[in-house]
């Protein structure tokens, strides 16, 4: 059974600016797939729009779960989650004035996943025993690292089939950066998703990725199936690594 | 707690509110106690979107003056009958008018809810300071709608004139408006405390501390904001249904006052914003003081009070009486460092 996201010459903007122009795409099923770009190329107006957050001017965004298609263009944020969609934002946007617990049930905030939030809160303090150790502690008064962490908890206590992750470095020392790539990799593992990720951590993110695409004002720059197509690519490397 | 029982120990509470104010034996006591009660309700109410779901609204005063032109046009409905109705509709008019108060309570509710309602279609895509402004907007909207609006009294105001009789024993009048504002207040009390535990208030703090997580865990954002500014409006008008008969003379003026907008900003601000309490105790002790100046100095002066008390509580004890309280006796979670951010030791 299939997990996969397909996304078709979308067009999406604020207003009257446009700041995606015909992108497509392709997550299959149990891969991650990394979407690289630098600041203001569009990355997270992209995962806005496959969230229903951001409502494309044109094009599809087919999700395929346990191999059931559904167009996710027009779908609230709500009903996207439902279908096991789950979001780690950028900038982590943890609910500061909440526990670490409340936060972790807010992830399990929609009936489907509120049936199994006994279960899905024992496992993320199984892979996160730090969050274990402070869940009566409010979100805001942990440290960076920490936070990340429980954002990636809390898009897992829906237990998703997709997951996206949006900049999950940023605001992190280098190492905390690695850390939290090693994470995403190991708990796509675990959990066995499908991962899109958003990065402008180039060297990190292709670390973990099985295919990748570079994004630059709005559109598809270069389609990598490969770590090594990327590594080896003189437009990345004139463009975006500025090398 | 559970709920019920809740609602029991808050009946028996103001039972016994009722029961001093009885003891005291003077029917200022009911006078000055009604307008203490109906900011109990104001600043509950305010607190449900303000408070909970982190939204500033500057038109509480639009919203209670709505239940209490509500109640104005059913009480002026019966000569408006009388000239434009056949004869057997006005005898059923005549038996079924003047509408006792609770059901007034009802109807402000329903119709300050269906504009809190409303309200929150045309406002709710903004955020922050812009929510707020359009508020303000919606204040000065309906004031100037009163104002020339001839059939409630325009800007001339309208008389109520209180029944000689109430429902209750022959008590004074009052006594009676007293006794209705404090079960609006047990009820409105009871209904902020059952939504805080509820999935509803979880759903309202993850809205407050951040919108578009909150959008992304799946939380209905624009749904639950719908429902509170609807419920917010709706206590606001309940509030302010039984006024015109407590004022016997409403006027645009008074019934959209800035000391309603003020109030019930500044009543749960004090208390403190994040459980039901803190507007309880906020609006227990400003009212009290106020209603203690306006007899004692000049009513002139409350909202003199409400302003430096308001500015001495941001200053001192931003989290209210409540935070405070929390802070003194040790029970405070750690606040959130934004230091923390700076990171690098995890």
């Amino acid at each position: 059974m299939g997990n996969s996201l397909t996304i078709e010459g979308v067009n999406a903007g604020y207003g009257a600016v446009r700041v995606i122009e015909n992108v497509s795409m392709n997550v299959a099923s149990g891969t991650t797939v990394v979407l690289l770009g630098t600041n203001g190329n569009g990355k997270s107006t992209l995962i806005k729009c496959i969230m229903g957050i951001c409502r494309p001017t044109s094009g599809r965004i087919v999700a395929e779960i346990d191999g059931e298609k559904h167009d996710l263009v027009g779908m609230k944020p709500e009903a996207i989650v439902d279908l096991g969609i789950a979001l780690v934002p950028e900038g982590r946007r943890l609910f500061p004035r909440l526990t670490v617990e409340e936060n972790l049930l807010l992830g399990a905030f929609r009936p489907v996943a509120r049936v199994q939030r006994k279960k899905n809160i024992d496992f993320c303090y199984e892979t996160f025993p730090r969050l274990a150790e402070r869940r009566r502690q409010l979100a805001g008064s942990m440290s960076g690292g920490e936070q990340q962490m429980l954002a990636l908890a809390r898009a897992l206590m829906l237990a998703p089939k997709i997951l996206l992750v949006d900049e999950p470095s940023v605001g992190l020392a280098p190492l905390l950066v690695s850390r939290t790539i090693d994470t995403i990799r190991d708990l796509k593992a675990k959990y066995q998703l499908t991962v899109l990720m958003a990065e402008q951590n180039f060297t990190q993110a292709i670390r973990i990725a099985d295919s990748g695409y570079v994004i630059v004002h709005g559109r598809i720059a270069f389609e990598g199936r490969s770590a090594d197509a990327h590594n080896n690519n003189d437009l990345i490397r004139k463009f975006y690594l500025g090398l | 707690m559970r709920n019920s029982l809740f609602v029991l120990l808050a009946v028996l509470a103001a039972a016994a509110v009722y029961a001093a104010a009885r003891i005291v034996d003077n029917p200022y006591v009911f006078f000055a106690g009604y307008v203490v009660l109906q900011f109990v309700v104001l600043a509950t109410a305010w607190n449900i979107l303000g408070g909970y779901c982190g939204y500033v609204n500057f038109g509480s005063a639009a919203f209670f003056a709505l239940g209490a032109y509500t109640t104005v046009a059913m009480v002026k409905f019966p000569a408006l009958a009388a000239k434009y109705l056949p004869e057997p509709l006005i005898a059923v008019t005549n038996l079924i008018f003047p509408l006792p108060i609770p059901v007034l309570i009802l109807f402000g509710g329903v119709i300050a809810g269906l504009v809190g309602l409303g309200t929150g279609y045309l406002t709710l895509r903004l955020r922050g300071v812009y929510f707020s402004i359009a508020t303000l907007a919606l204040a000065v909207v309906l004031q100037t709608l009163v104002v020339n609006w001839d059939y409630v009294g325009g800007s001339r105001g309208a008389y109520v004139v209180r029944p000689a009789t109430t429902p209750f024993f022959g008590i004074d009048y009052m006594e009676y408006l007293f006794l209705m504002m404090l079960a609006l207040s047990v009820a409105t009390l009871a209904a902020a405390r059952s939504i805080e535990r509820s999935r509803l208030g979880f759903g309202f703090a993850a809205i407050r501390d951040d919108e578009l997580a909150a959008e992304s865990c799946g939380v209905p954002t624009l749904r639950l904001k719908l429902v509170a500014t609807a419920l917010s409006g709706a206590f606001m008008g309940m509030a302010g249904a039984p006024f015109p008969y407590y004022i016997g003379f409403l006027e645009p003026s008074s019934a959209f006052g800035l000391a309603y907008a003020v109030n019930s900003i500044a009543m749960p601000m004090i208390g403190g914003t994040t459980s039901w309490i803190g507007p309880l105790i906020g609006a227990v002790l400003l009212g009290t003081l106020q209603q203690l100046a306006t007899v004692t100095i000049w009513s002139e002066l409350s909202l003199l009070i409400v302003g430096l008390l308001l500015i001495g509580f941001v200053i001192v004890a931003p989290n209210g009486i409540v935070g405070l309280l929390e802070t003194l006796l040790g029970r405070k979670r750690t606040e959130p460092a934004r230091a923390a951010d700076a990171e690098g030791k995890a």
